[in-house]
């Protein structure tokens, strides 16, 4: 399937852009980040503390273990500081 | 709309002109703005949000919040891009019937716009430029509400 994956705050500055289109057969969200770390470095680095890391898929706040099924867009972010 | 996410400046003081409650309905305004604040040599802030999410994830509060509290309305102003030192941030506006559903209302807003609203705020200062890190105690904040 093709994934819309978006990055905000230093996860979009880590990664070095604020989104693109990945083709992947993950199952989750964490199987997505797993692919991901595998990719490259800065990927391997901006996702190397979890704890640090929200994520929504089609813009709502999920878990890492959320299916990826039917969902087009995966956005990644810092927990937010809004307000 | 009773949600706006903006670049823009606001005047409060016309935003409460609209917000309804003054026909009778409502015995009870609070209205809270969030401003810059000059801590270590900060000069701005720049704010980054989810355009695709932002609205909703507002929304979502807003409706919450009327629904705990009958509130009888609410505005709730964002802003993104870059804000200088003393600029408005943001503003939350609710009318109920009584004072304390309102101030309630409103802290419950700010706990949920702190850590459920998708915005990220990096600092500009003279050391240079930081992310704004989320405190834990936001998350105890929301806790509050749970019970």
């Amino acid at each position: 399937m093709s994934l819309n994956v978006v990055y905000f705050a230093w996860l979009r500055e880590r990664i070095g852009e604020p989104s693109e289109m990945i083709e992947t057969n993950a199952p989750t969200v964490a199987a997505l980040v797993t692919e991901l770390r595998a990719r490259e470095e800065r990927y391997d680095l901006a996702f190397s503390d979890l704890d640090a890391v929200r994520v929504a898929v089609d813009q709502t706040l999920v878990d890492f273990d959320a299916p990826l099924d039917g969902v087009r867009e995966v956005a990644f972010f810092p927990p937010m500081t809004g307000g | 709309m009773a949600v706006l996410v903006q670049q823009a400046d606001f005047d409060l003081a016309a935003e409460l002109a609209q917000l309804g409650g003054s026909d009778g309905t409502a015995g009870a305004v609070i209205s809270f703005t969030g401003l810059v604040r000059g801590d270590s040599d900060l000069h701005a802030l720049e704010l980054e949000h989810y355009p695709a999410m932002t609205t909703a994830a507002l929304e979502q509060i807003e409706q919450a919040a009327r629904k705990r509290w009958g509130l009888v309305d609410v505005r709730i102003i964002h802003r993104f891009g870059r804000l200088e030192l003393g600029a408005q941030i943001m503003m939350v506006a609710v009318s109920a019937p009584h004072r304390r559903a309102a101030f309630e209302a409103a802290d419950y807003i700010m706990d949920y716009l702190k850590s459920r609203a998708p915005f990220w705020k990096k600092e500009h200062s003279t050391q240079g430029t930081a992310w704004v890190d989320a405190k834990l105690e936001d998350e105890d904040d929301l806790a509050r509400w749970s019970s």
